[in-house]
């Protein structure tokens, strides 16, 4: 089978599952997550540090062959995620980042408008940016002529665990968007990543549903093997569907009556 | 002089660096980046930024996040 690879911002990515840091009850958990989907980009955030408590560093788990995706999160206005992603770029792990930029606490949907001025802003300056949209056509072709060099569309609303509910319109976007289209956010379960990839999604991100899976790491091979699967499955080409059943023996040649 | 550090008024003698607030509280200066009055410090300049009365020094760090 030829080598099936993902470019993003000119690196190679063999494993389209990538994963998160966030929710973890024991961060020491995070490279046996690693391993186990054989992931190889995840995601961190940027907060002050707490400087009356110990010096617990989430870097100190990551492996390092992994690609760093910061996030803007706590960003609210596209100046705010600038400032966070220069920041991120500050600490010398690369210039991927991950843009988010959201003023609903209730379901933390992502405002278009100020995530492509954004993306503009960083893309200029040489980052890797890759957007968290909703899925919606016209966003995401807004942010593919900002420069962005993927984008990620909501399944569902962050950390909810419920699935594909955007579905149709992720389907439009793996058609009309000629970006990686990554499937971020509301991925619960192994069989919606695989749905995600059949349907011809590039990658999917998944952080809530593997940390708070009661064994996260067996939650992280069994995504990583979703994600392969529906791949897969994708370069496969699944036939068609019909209405009517269509008998896989052959209709002739059956026994004579007695 | 009093620095605003993340959000909280401190008090520092004259002449302070980043350096010696993050060694005061035990932070290893590769893993943080400083902002201070909205621009970025480089780390290598941690050790010679001489800190003035009134700074708003912001000092972060990567944590899990999504």
């Amino acid at each position: 089978m030829s080598e099936d690879i993902l470019e993003i911002g000119g690196r190679g990515i063999a494993s389209r599952l990538f994963t998160g840091t966030g929710k973890y009850g024991d961060d020491s958990l995070i490279p046996g997550v690693c391993e186990a989907s054989g992931s190889e980009v995840i995601t961190v955030a940027l907060r002050r540090v707490d400087l009356n408590a110990g010096t617990e560093n989430v870097m100190d788990h990551i492996p390092g062959h992994m690609q760093l995706l910061p996030n803007t999160s706590g960003a609210r206005t596209a100046d705010e995620a600038v400032r966070i992603a220069r920041l991120a770029r500050a600490m010398g792990c690369g210039d991927w980042i991950k843009i988010e930029v959201i003023s609903d606490s209730r379901y933390l949907l992502p405002d278009g408008y100020e995530t492509a001025k954004a993306t503009e802003i960083l893309a200029k300056e040489g980052f890797v940016v890759l957007p968290y949209i909703n899925a919606d056509l016209y966003v995401a072709r807004s942010l593919a002529d900002a420069g962005a060099a993927a984008v990620m569309p909501l399944g569902a609303p962050i950390g909810t665990n419920r699935g594909l509910k955007t579905r149709e319109m992720i389907r439009i976007l793996i058609e009309e968007i000629d970006l990686p289209i990554v499937v971020d956010a509301g991925i619960g379960r192994p069989s919606e990543a695989c749905e995600a990839m059949e349907m011809g999604a590039d990658a999917v991100l998944v952080n809530t549903a593997i940390a708070t899976a009661s064994d996260p790491i067996r939650m992280a091979g069994a995504f990583g093997r979703a994600v392969r699967a529906g791949r897969a499955a994708y370069l496969a080409g699944p036939g068609a569907t019909r209405r009517h059943a269509d008998a896989s023996s052959p209709l002739t040649g059956f026994l004579g009556a007695v | 002089m009093i620095v605003v550090l993340n959000g909280k008024e401190i008090e520092a003698v004259p002449g302070t660096t980043i350096a010696d607030l993050l060694a005061q509280r035990e932070i290893a200066s590769e893993t943080v980046v400083a902002e201070r009055n909205g621009d970025i410090v480089p780390g290598a300049d941690f050790s010679t930024v001489a800190l003035k009365d009134g700074d708003h020094l912001e000092i972060l760090r990567f944590v899990g996040g999504g």
